[in-house]
Order: structure tokens, then C-alpha cells, then sequence
């Protein structure tokens, strides 16, 4: 752990969460793919491909991997602006994300969002957003349908650190509790809100605690660690899924790679990013589940190959997919479906 | 046809939309047990339980994210802020995700919501409760803003305004709640994005919303008296706006003078000031003016907020100006 990594209660998590060794081969293929992915996003951004803001979320894959895998198909993902690992963990198509990154057509919003608003409702992924904290509350507001419709569908929003002292947390928060909101948060604490410590920032560091405050479960979970994160999500979603309330679960992890592209990260020492890359998600599951005799090196091989190949792919295709016609610049401005207004048109 | 309260119309509105779909719930600071706090809601979550009339905590920016949330999710909030003023605290919900989700979703995501709140000023309630910011909604691509005058207005736009796609922005005026008009008892839809007539002249026309409808018509009767025939434009909508209404208004009067509560720098009235000049610059026999609200925070005194706000007696100097030479 780095200078920051005390993790209070925290404890590793030994066992396999209860999955079959399948299961676990699919959890390190989905951290690779979203490594892979994005090594190709940080390259294409460095040849001029992509533009803008360009958030990596290197280190951090088993938080959206395990917990991702630990919800039903149908819940929705409210996520932050660090969220292709969060789009390609629920499965939307690599390449209609890289494609997305380009500003191209194909793009899963047609080149409308970028990188920091993915959105693929057919998946039940409704974004990334670049406000911070300014997601939450409209999480509560998916929970509140939900809640309103009788079902059991549940809400789940990624947050960062550095949303925890945004009003809008705290009035989310709130909101979540006093109305037993089927909403499970999950706090991305990986130390730093873009360059600033937490604890420069903030006078509680635990952030878990801060949920606590507004009556609701929570925890941490060791966010380098993508079975904890499995096993914390699947137990924290099934006790919100049963109208429990909302939950929070703090995840402890590190980014390796800067805020965005443009950080030189004088905040930090090369010592503590290293220190924190000895518990790389990808190797540690790789050195278990070869250890366990669940996977081979061959296997491994193959995988990474394969990864390759979808990272690979992804560029092409959004290489090659034409821009968005300058025609289609005002549309969708407003849903312009029949209405009432020109019903009553004389 | 009864003469009922804007704030009666507003009453029946919602209630039909409670009534006939079972996706529309309310949502706000004081709407139920408390009963609104301009007694909109009044009786509302006895009506209609809990589940559908919900009493917020006092945290706007999620009370609107919520009901945003919950459009995305395929429901029809309706969420009441009480007053445009604490709307503030929630203006990054409404610009940053009600008013982008739709673009920026690729068309993906719709956000069917009404926000509604009380605006304007005139009962001496100070500075931070007498805004009219109603232009800076308008300003956003995306939403649309409703500014009914009337109970008529009232009643038919809220109904559009629920059964619309996209998030409407619906401001009523605190000065008007009282106020008393004919209005069907069926249920209507009036238009975005069509003003009304409401008073035809030949002479200059005032375009005015809101508040300032009511000004406008009672300078309009003055000035007959001076046998100037003026005529009264009431907006209805400002996004949506009735630009082909005001442009032929002003080719039939070829003068025209805008009247609302906002402060005038930077204001709504300055939009429609422009568009008049770049569409019937050759049209107009004078150049197009504004009383608009003064440049200053709202005080509380009485005479002084008075002087802050336009007043018949200016808008009738004002006409004069413009008329001088025309009239008989």
C-alpha cells in the first residue's frame, strides 16, 4: 500500500467467491480486454486519434469488473467520467466504444458524447458523466422508478473519491436513505480527487463513514481485488434488490496512469505508483489462477492474444467508420415525436 | 364557461394528469402534508396517497436530478420547486442532464419531466425571493419554457407540458395565483411556441409574458384613450417562441415594445428586440424598445420595488415616444 493506503477494516479476500473456475477465467478475460482497450486508447489518443479528455482507468478494472459481474443484466450503471471500464465490463461492443473515442458515426452515441459520456440504454448503461457527483442524483431517480413500478430492479452508481464533498452526494445520499431507494453506490476511492489527496480535502477520510451518517449500510472492499469486489456487490445488491434500502461500498484502489492524458502527476512519487503496481488486479488473479491450476500458461497466451485482437479490431473499425454528417448537428436537440402541441394544431 | 383561479386551473391540469396516467407522480418541498406553499397541491396526497404526492427534503439539486431519473427511467415526474429562486440550486440538474441527456445520449434517453415554480415579483419579499430568470432558461437548448398569464393559459399549457417528450420548465407567476379567468371545464392542450392575440391593434405592438401581459393590456387601454391602437402580444412560451407571431404583429404595426420583469441587461426582452431587427428591419417605422425590470437587486420597501418594475405609466411614455406624430 502507498502512503495512503490504510484501509481500516479492510481485509483481503481469500477465497473464489463461490464461482467456478469459468467464472473466474471470464472475470480476468474482462479485466484484460478493458487493459487492452485502453493501452489502444491511450496510443490512438497519442497519434491524434482521439481527442479531448482522455480519463484511463488502468488499476482500477477489478472494481468495475467484479461488481459489474456480481449484478443482474438489467440494472442500471450510472458511472463518472472514467468509464470505459464500466461500458465494456456490462458489454457494450469495444468497438462502438473505441469508435465513440474517435468522435466517429459509429460511436455509441454517434460521436455526440465521447469519452466521458458513453451511454447504451439497450444495455441499461445510462453514462458517463463529467460532472462530479452530479450523476447521484439521478441514480436515486432510476431507484425511485423502480421502487414506484414494484420491481426489483436496482440502481447502481459509480462515484470517485472526489465526489464526497460535492453537495450533490450528500443530498443523494440522503435522499437514497429516507427513502429506502434501491440504490447501491459504489465509491472508487483511489486517493486522489483529479491531483488532490483526499485527506488534504477532506475532513473524514474513511468515506464509508460518511454513508454510515445517513443510516445506510456500508463498507470497504479491497478494490485491487476483483473477487472482493465480486463477493461485496453480489452480498450489498441482493440486501438493496430485497428493499432493504441503499448500501455503499467503498472500493480502495489505485489508478497507475495520470488523471487524464494531459496530468505530469507531480503529486505523487514514481515509489508509491509502484508500490501500488505490485498489486496489479490482472496479475495478482493471473498468478492465483495459475497457482490454482485453473489456467495455464498457454491459456494465458491465448487470452492475451485474444485481447489483443479485440483492442486491435476496435481501432480498425472506428478508424475506418466516417465521421457524423455536419447535417446531423441539431438533431435530437429536443425528442420531436408527435405531441399534443400539433394535435391541437388548427 | 366558470370563472375559476389560475391557481384552480393549475389544480385541474395536474389532477387529470394524476387521474389518466398512472406514470405521473409529484414531487417537492412542502406539496403534501403542507399542501404547496401557494396551495397549488392543496389536498393532494389525501387525494392521491403518498406514493404519488411525495414530500421532499430541501435539497433541490436532487429532487430535480431524481425526477430526471426517474423520466429516464420511463415515469412522468412532475417536481415543484416552490420558487425560481431555490431553482438555482438545482441548475446543475437542469442544464448539465435534463436539458443534454437527449442530444447527448444520441436519442437514447428522454427525460419527460415538468419542473414547475413560482417566479416574478411585486409582494415585497426582498432580493433572493423576487427573480425572474426565466431567460435564463430559455437560453438552453433543449428545455422549453412555459410563462402562462392566464388561468386560460394555465390550465391548457400544464397539460402539454406533462404530455410532452422533453423537460419543460413551467413558471407561474406569484402575483397571479388569485387571479381570475374563464377556463372550459374539459380538459384542453394549447400549444408551445404560439402566442396569443390578445388584444388586436394597428398602431405598435406590446409583447409582453407573464406578469407583464397584464401590464401591457392595462397600457393598452390608456393609450386608446389617446387613440393609440395598441396591440397585445402574450408569448405563452419563450422556448418554444412564437417568432413568426411576433414578426407578423409587428409587419401589421411596425412598432413594438417589449415588457417584462427581468433586468434588462442581458435579458429575454434583448432576444426578441434582435430578432425583430434581423427579420422586419424593413418593417419597423421606429426603433424597438424595452421596459424591462431595473438593473438592481429587488429591494424590499414597498415604493422602491415598485420603481424597480415596469409600470403601466412607462410603458404608455414609452408608446407615446414611439407614436409621436402618428397618432390623430
Amino acid at each position: 500500500m502507498g502512503q495512503h493506503g490504510k484501509t481500516g477494516t479492510l481485509t483481503r479476500h481469500d477465497g473464489g467467491a463461490g464461482m467456478t473456475g469459468d467464472e473466474l477465467v471470464a472475470l480476468l478475460h474482462t479485466m484484460m480486454e478493458i487493459r487492452r482497450f485502453e493501452e489502444k486508447a491511450a496510443e490512438m489518443y497519442a497519434r491524434g486519434k482521439i481527442h479531448g479528455f482522455l480519463h484511463l482507468y488502468i488499476g482500477q478494472e477489478a472494481v468495475a469488473t467484479g461488481a459489474i459481474a456480481a449484478l443482474r443484466p438489467d440494472d442500471y450503471i450510472v458511472s463518472h467520467y472514467r468509464e470505459h471500464g464500466h461500458a465494456l465490463a456490462r458489454g457494450v461492443d469495444p468497438k462502438r466504444v473505441m469508435a465513440e473515442l474517435f468522435g466517429k458515426e459509429t460511436g455509441v452515441t454517434g460521436g455526440r458524447g465521447g469519452s466521458m459520456h458513453l451511454f447504451d440504454v439497450s444495455k441499461s448503461f445510462l453514462g458517463g458523466y463529467a460532472i462530479v457527483a452530479g450523476h447521484m442524483p439521478l441514480a436515486c431517480g432510476l431507484g425511485l422508478a423502480e421502487q414506484y413500478k414494484g420491481s426489483d430492479r436496482i440502481a447502481v452508481n459509480f462515484l470517485g473519491d472526489g465526489a464526497v464533498n460535492e453537495g450533490e452526494f450528500h443530498e443523494a445520499l440522503n435522499l437514497a436513505a429516507v427513502w429506502k431507494l434501491p440504490v447501491l453506490f459504489i465509491c472508487e476511492n483511489n486517493f486522489y480527487g483529479m491531483g488532490t489527496a483526499v485527506q488534504r480535502v477532506s475532513a473524514l477520510v474513511e468515506v464509508y463513514k460518511r454513508a454510515e451518517a445517513y443510516g445506510m449500510h456500508a463498507e470497504q472492499a479491497d478494490g485491487m481485488d476483483v473477487l472482493a469486489m465480486y463477493e461485496a456487490t453480489a452480498r450489498l445488491a441482493k440486501r438493496v434488490r430485497a428493499g432493504e434500502g441503499p448500501a455503499f461500498l467503498e472500493a480502495i484502489c489505485y489508478r497507475f496512469r495520470g488523471h487524464s492524458m494531459a496530468d505530469p502527476e507531480f503529486y505523487r512519487t514514481k515509489g508509491e505508483v509502484d508500490r501500488w503496481r505490485t498489486l496489479d488486479p490482472i496479475a495478482s488473479l493471473k498468478r492465483r489462477l495459475l497457482a490454482d491450476g485453473v489456467l495455464t500458461e498457454e491459456r494465458v497466451a491465448d487470452m492475451q492474444a485474444e485481447v489483443d485482437d479485440i483492442a486491435r479490431e476496435a481501432a480498425e473499425f472506428a478508424e475506418q467508420s466516417p465521421p457524423p454528417p455536419t447535417e446531423s448537428l441539431t438533431r435530437d436537440v429536443y425528442v420531436d415525436a408527435p405531441s399534443a402541441e400539433e394535435g391541437s394544431r388548427a | 364557461m366558470p370563472e375559476i383561479t389560475y391557481r384552480e386551473a393549475l389544480r385541474q391540469a395536474m389532477r387529470y394528469q394524476l387521474r389518466n396516467d398512472e406514470r405521473v407522480f409529484l414531487m417537492g418541498e412542502d406539496i403534501g402534508a403542507y399542501g404547496g406553499s401557494y396551495a397549488v397541491t392543496k389536498g393532494f396526497m389525501d387525494e392521491f396517497g403518498e406514493r404519488r404526492v411525495k414530500d421532499t427534503p430541501i435539497a433541490e439539486s436532487v429532487v430535480v436530478g431524481a425526477g430526471i431519473g426517474a423520466a429516464m427511467a420511463g415515469l412522468r415526474p412532475m417536481v415543484e420547486l416552490m420558487t425560481i429562486n431555490f431553482s438555482l440550486l438545482a441548475i446543475d440538474q437542469i442544464v448539465n442532464n435534463a436539458s443534454k441527456l437527449h442530444y447527448m445520449s444520441n436519442g437514447q434517453i428522454r427525460v419527460p419531466l415538468v419542473i414547475r415554480m413560482a417566479g416574478g415579483a411585486g409582494s415585497q419579499l426582498g432580493a433572493q425571493h423576487s427573480h425572474s430568470l426565466e431567460g435564463w432558461y430559455a437560453h438552453v437548448p433543449g428545455l422549453k419554457v412555459v410563462v402562462p398569464a392566464t388561468p386560460y393559459d394555465a390550465k391548457g399549457l400544464l397539460t402539454t407540458a406533462f404530455e410532452d417528450e422533453n423537460p419543460v420548465i413551467f413558471i407561474e407567476h406569484t402575483a397571479l395565483y388569485a387571479s381570475k379567468g374563464e377556463v372550459p371545464e374539459e380538459i384542453y392542450r394549447l400549444p408551445f411556441g404560439r402566442a396569443e392575440v390578445m388584444r388586436p391593434g394597428a398602431d405598435l405592438t406590446l409583447i409582453g409574458y407573464s406578469g407583464s401581459v397584464h401590464q401591457a393590456r392595462r397600457a393598452a387601454q390608456q393609450l386608446a384613450a389617446q387613440d393609440i391602437d395598441a396591440e397585445v402580444l402574450n408569448l405563452r412560451t419563450l422556448r418554444p417562441l412564437d417568432v413568426d407571431g411576433i414578426i407578423a404583429s409587428v409587419r401589421k404595426t411596425h412598432r413594438a415594445i417589449v415588457i417584462e420583469d427581468d433586468w434588462k441587461f442581458g435579458g429575454f426582452g434583448g432576444e426578441i428586440v434582435a430578432l425583430i431587427q434581423e427579420l422586419a428591419f424593413d418593417d419597423l417605422d421606429a426603433p424597438v424598445l424595452r421596459c424591462s425590470g431595473a438593473d438592481v437587486p429587488m429591494p424590499y420597501a414597498g415604493a422602491l420595488e415598485q420603481a424597480a418594475l415596469p409600470q403601466e405609466a412607462g410603458i404608455v411614455a414609452l408608446a407615446l415616444r414611439l407614436c409621436e406624430g402618428e397618432a390623430a
